[in-house]
């Protein structure tokens, strides 16, 4: 139960600066997914409010109070590691309750608090077994057990589901945004996976390079990026960029840029451009066609998993509505309609 | 199949031949210590006149009650003792204190961290021999002559332990301290609680390499005990053998060797399945 504030926070490491300065208010029981490509400063983000590192400069603030010099023991959080960080000498019981523990509460509000969280996570039958002979979605459990326990006001999670395989992480993912809806917890979640990031988010903040380049609910983000960063990392397959060289009618330097979802297919000449059909992946409910441009770049179009899609080398033409294209300038931002 | 997972089988004459092989090596090995044992179990005359016997005598609970109450110079009893606490408070303290060596070079950020490792890793390259003389100056300056802590302290430090912590400890992943950070694990704590038990069978590995190190010690106790009541087993076997005209008392000395034998033997038989874990697995 707690609000996060993140003011004008900036991370140095020698003399070049990875963190350039990020604000957030975060409100009571929201969850906050931190997404974009590996190395643009997001773990950093994380590990700062948990304590992990240093503020080079700018606030932490949990529930309004400055917690930049505080223990991550001492700012009341739990953390979700990617690679889980049990101790592989404890028992499931143990690693869950070991917070507990030193904390020096008494034994039997341990026990009860550790079985209240492995009946909501199912690890009943495991409590008494170590970790390495539970299998991943089961350590990944245990890592959730041990952060519930401590009934922390924030909840941290860095990429917890990387190492699990596909059809796990859709599982974990819809548990993770059930409990957290259930306990009512604050979150902050990190990830490069930006499905994660639209299914889970009640806010994402999409970073780039040390800069949040926007924050905002996952459809408002989706349909309205704010930079041609944003508008290609959310999203999958990532939105097509025209330039003037394909688009003539396009100011100069400014690009356009339209969803796949977007494009249609029309005989050559009778669509806002031309293109050479390459090759399509038929994935089912849908069938994605790439195309190149006169210019020679390539873009996307996904269409029903009904329709023939074009034989390779098929001319065709580029159909879109005016208002899904948007507008970006040369620095990248968007230029808003009208 | 399952008793045998992981064997290759063998059949036929392969399995024959290796088998002499080792046979043959192990003989080998041990007759020397069979000749011994024999020795111990005889008298005086049986063993100076030739040819000598290879089957155990009567004498076994003379001569064992002999060595361990008299002995030559002082009661092999007092040298076992001797040696035990020497062996155990070498392995010991080299363990207590390379382990917290280690800890504090992996875990801690100090100034001149890197110099700190790197002359305790310069340690290694010189051998007890090469500083023996100034190193017993330093005992004897401080009066450790003839004394426990003279025969411990010179020989504790040890750089190859402190190496093999350390890279065990750097094997250990970051996340598993940030976790106990969060979990409200102060740095002893953590040392306590998750470091320790992680490295138990290094720890137990190192105990009996350490132990063996101790126990057979040679050079330096003979430098630094001149009283016979504060020689150790090994030492004091060389100590026993005559000088000049004395007639050596060989059934005695035998028995005093194979005495100094067993306690080796019992670390490393009774823990040996800890050591072979602690040398072939790292368990994470």
């Amino acid at each position: 139960m707690a609000t996060v504030t993140l003011d004008n926070l900036r991370k140095t490491f020698g003399k070049t600066e990875i963190i350039h300065g990020v604000d957030i208010d975060i409100t009571d029981g929201e969850f906050i997914v931190i997404v974009g490509p590996s190395g643009c400063g997001k773990s950093t983000l994380l590990r700062m409010v948990a304590g992990l590192e240093t503020v080079t400069s700018g606030e932490v603030r949990i529930n309004g109070a400055r917690v930049n010099e505080k223990e991550p023991m001492d700012r009341n959080i739990a953390m979700v590691f990617q690679n889980y960080a049990l101790y592989p000498h404890m028992s499931v019981f143990d690693n869950m309750a070991y917070g507990l523990k030193i904390a020096g509460k008494p034994k039997a509000e341990i026990a009860a608090r550790v079985a209240d969280a492995a009946r909501l996570l199912q690890l009943e039958p495991y409590l008494q077994r170590k970790p390495r002979e539970l299998s991943g979605g089961q350590r990944q459990r245990v890592a959730m057990g041990r952060a519930i326990v401590r009934e922390p006001d924030v909840f941290l999670f860095d990429e917890p589901l990387s190492n699990l395989d596909a059809k796990l992480r859709v599982q974990m993912r819809l548990e993770i945004r059930q409990l957290q809806r259930k306990l009512g917890i604050t979150a902050l979640y990190v990830t490069h996976d930006q499905v994660e990031a639209m299914t889970l988010a009640d806010r994402m903040i999409v970073m780039n390079a040390g800069v949040a380049e926007q924050i905002g609910a996952p459809m408002e983000v989706y349909e309205n990026p704010a930079t041609t960063f944003v508008a290609g990392f959310i999203g999958s397959p990532p939105m097509n960029f025209l330039s003037d060289s394909a688009l003539p009618a396009l100011p100069p330097t400014t690009r356009l840029g339209i969803r796949p979802e977007h494009v249609t297919l029309t005989a050559p000449g009778r669509g806002r451009a031309d293109a050479t059909a390459l090759y399509s992946e038929a994935l089912g409910a849908e069938t994605l066609v790439h195309l190149r441009l006169g210019d020679g770049e390539q873009v996307t179009a996904r269409i029903g998993g009904k329709t023939v899609p074009p034989a390779e080398g098929t001319e065709l033409g580029l159909a879109w509505p005016d208002d899904h294209a948007m507008l970006f300038g040369p620095d990248g931002k968007r230029i808003p309609p009208g | 199949m399952s008793g045998q997972s992981g064997m290759v089988e063998k059949r036929g004459a392969g399995l024959w031949l290796t088998h002499a092989g080792l046979i043959v090596g192990v003989l080998f090995i041990f007759f020397p210590i069979w000749l011994a044992f024999v020795a111990s179990t005889v008298t005086q005359p049986e063993i100076a006149r030739p040819p000598m016997p290879l089957l155990p005598g009567d004498q076994f609970f003379e001569n064992y009650r002999k060595a361990l109450l008299s002995g030559v110079n002082a009661p092999v009893a007092t040298m076992l003792l001797n040696s035990l606490v020497m062996a155990m408070g070498i392995a010991v303290g080299k363990i207590v204190i390379s382990i917290l060596s280690a800890f504090a070079i992996v875990y801690f950020k100090f100034p001149g961290r890197k110099a700190f490792f790197w002359l305790i890793f310069l340690t290694l390259m010189l051998p007890v021999e090469v500083r023996i003389v100034p190193t017993y100056e330093v005992a004897a300056g401080f009066g450790m002559l003839n004394s426990y802590s003279g025969l411990i302290f010179p020989l504790i430090a040890s750089a190859t332990a402190t190496f093999l912590f350390r890279q065990f400890f750097m094997t250990v992943p970051d996340e598993l301290a940030e976790a106990a950070r969060v979990d409200g694990a102060r740095p002893m704590r953590f040392f306590r609680d998750i470091l320790i038990p992680m490295s138990r069978t290094n720890i137990a590995a190192l105990f009996v390499i350490l132990f063996i190190y101790g126990w057979n010690q040679y050079l330096w106790p003979l430098l630094i005990t001149t009283d016979p009541s504060m020689n150790t087993i090994v030492m004091g076997i060389k100590q026993m053998f005559p000088s000049g005209d004395d007639i050596a008392d060989w059934p005695v000395i035998m028995a005093t060797s194979i005495l100094a034998m067993l306690p080796p033997i019992l670390v490393v038989v009774s823990m040996q399945k800890l050591f072979i874990r602690g040398l072939v697995e790292s368990e994470k």
